[in-house]
């Protein structure tokens, strides 16, 4: 007697798996992002400890990776051309590589426990989307108050008009516009500036 | 106003909130004229980095937040204990490691140098070396028991002074440049030789407060002298009993100046013949009260001597009572009282002599 139904691959399943898990990281969805760090942190603390790294260190080297996988997924290619696991290892290693030069510490070897896949071009990528994040985090900075709080709230928290002008204490809708106004041509003068 | 309707207007058609027919409008305005396109193209790129960015940030947020809960649900491996350590080992290991092969090769090159230099000796020589030292080594060991055994009188003292008693039951007063850094005080009177304790010293009055902790001391029941807190008049006569040398030495003279060296007003000056080992001793009036303490002399002057003022014998032995640390390691220093009156007076010289002498001491220390 055979049996008839399909077995797949333990393979197979992880990898429609992990594939949901991106999805859910590109939608910023909590569950996904949890059950990612669940199963990778751990590994990649040990890299960073057994490898000159506080505990601290490890916090930031994983979460970074995380915004690299994010920024990946966002860009609408869910498929991996390695595990989950791999991918996450290989970044985190090649971006403490990194730190550990900038810091003229000691070790410019990592050493190599796990497989590591080739991730220097996306990580070129996420550089710059690093810098970018870094000039206009500077310029809202540097627009100060309400300003800053007011484009957030527009831009960001997607509110409307109306909204806002009751919570920024604005007579009406048209009058906290005209100030969105004033106050995004400053942002985008500071951001162009800072980008120089 | 104008440039706020155009950059809403872009706003609304990137959104593509724009109804079918604004849209074609829009666009055609956006075809003819290259400003409006360029703005549209501008304002989309920086739309979309603040998008980028706010997204990022809220990222950043959950990904902590989602740290904090994992490590508090215990799904984030605590570092180990030894962490620290094992981290700074880490760290400095290649540092560690080259610091001490450079110990190292120093280690050996210097020990090569010295096997370089040392003139070869032969085997059977060395033999004999070591014989002869066995040799000297037992030579030394029976010097060394009869030295043993004859070590207790040969203490050498090197420095010595005079003290008197303030208290019966063995605390004696000197100065203390006679007993600064000593190890072992001895004072001897009339009766014989006690060993005594640094009980503290006062630099600042020069002033040294000793106990006498000896088996064969017996406590004097009242001294016949007392402290006097006040000071000698100019031209009052004085006199001193000490210990210039083995044998007691009466001194004569007065109180020459009210104050002491370069005008301390803590002491006084007296004319008198006083001699190395008159430190630490008594200076008395004809009532047989202790007005000072002999510390010191002029050079070059003869009889020109000066006394530190009885007044900051209390002073000191007042801060010697509140240190609690003294009173530990002396638990009889509370007790410790000074005695004001004088039970000599009217006596004449000889018998106040009689009566203070077996209160004097030679004070020697090493």
């Amino acid at each position: 007697m055979v049996n008839l139904g399909i077995k797949y691959s333990t393979s197979v399943r992880t990898e429609t798996n992990e594939q949901k898990l991106l999805e859910g990281l590109a939608h910023n969805d909590r569950k996904a992002i949890e059950a990612i760090y669940k199963q990778h942190y751990n590994m990649v603390q040990s890299l960073i400890l057994s490898n000159n790294g506080y505990p601290e260190d490890a916090r930031d080297i994983f979460q970074e990776a995380m915004i690299v996988l994010y920024e990946k997924a966002r860009s609408g290619s869910f498929e991996l051309n390695s595990q989950l696991k791999t991918y996450l290892y290989s970044v985190c290693r090649r971006l403490w590589l990194k730190r550990l030069n900038q810091q003229q510490r000691f070790s410019s070897e990592v050493e190599n426990l796990e497989e590591t896949v080739p991730v220097e071009e996306e990580l070129e990528r996420h550089e710059q989307r690093n810098q970018d994040f870094q000039v206009m985090e500077q310029s809202l900075k540097n627009l100060g108050e309400p300003c800053k709080s007011l484009l957030e709230a527009y831009y960001l928290e997607k509110k409307s008009m109306i909204d806002i002008a009751t919570d920024f204490g604005y007579t009406n809708a048209d009058n906290a516009k005209n100030q969105k106004y004033k106050c995004l041509m400053r942002l985008k003068k500071i951001f162009n500036l800072t980008k120089k | 106003m104008q440039d706020a309707a155009l950059l809403d207007a872009v706003e609304r058609y990137l959104r593509g909130e724009m109804l079918p027919e604004e849209k074609q409008f829009f666009e055609h305005i956006r075809q003819t004229n290259p400003e409006v396109d360029a703005l549209v193209v501008e304002h989309a790129a920086f739309l979309n980095q603040l998008t980028q960015y706010g997204e990022t940030r809220q990222l950043k947020t959950q990904l902590n937040e989602v740290h904090q809960q994992l490590s508090r649900e215990g799904h984030i491996d605590p570092p180990p204990a030894s962490a620290k350590v094992v981290m700074l080992w880490k760290k400095y290991k290649r540092t560690v490691f080259v610091a001490a092969s450079i110990a190292g090769i120093t280690a050996l090159f210097i020990s090569g140098l010295i096997s370089l230099v040392t003139p070869k000796v032969s085997q059977s020589s060395i033999d004999q070396l070591s014989r002869q030292l066995n040799d000297q080594a037992r030579k030394l060991k029976t010097v060394d028991t009869k030295l043993d055994n004859a070590v207790a009188a040969t203490t050498t003292f090197t420095r010595g002074g005079t003290g008197f008693l303030i208290d019966g039951k063995g605390y004696l007063l000197t100065n203390a440049h006679v007993v600064k850094n000593a190890t072992i005080v001895e004072v001897q009177n009339t009766l014989g030789a006690y060993q005594a304790r640094i009980i503290q010293l006062d630099h600042q009055a020069d002033l040294a407060l000793l106990k006498i902790e000896d088996t064969s001391y017996h406590a004097f029941n009242g001294l016949p002298y007392g402290i006097s807190k006040a000071s000698a008049d100019l031209g009052e006569d004085v006199f001193t009993l000490g210990y210039p040398r083995p044998d007691i030495v009466y001194g004569k003279g007065y109180c020459s100046a009210e104050t002491g060296y370069q005008g301390d007003t803590t002491a006084f000056q007296l004319t008198i013949a006083a001699n190395p080992g008159n430190s630490g001793t008594p200076v008395l009036n004809n009532d047989g009260e202790v007005i000072g303490v002999v510390t010191s002399s002029q050079q070059n002057a003869q009889g020109m001597v000066f006394a530190v003022r009885s007044k900051n014998i209390f002073n000191a032995l007042d801060a010697m009572k509140a240190d609690s640390t003294l009173q530990k390691t002396d638990t009889t220093l509370s007790t410790l009282k000074i005695p004001v009156n004088s039970s000599l007076k009217g006596m004449d010289r000889k018998q106040q002599i009689k009566r203070i002498r077996d209160y004097i001491f030679i004070v020697k220390s090493n």
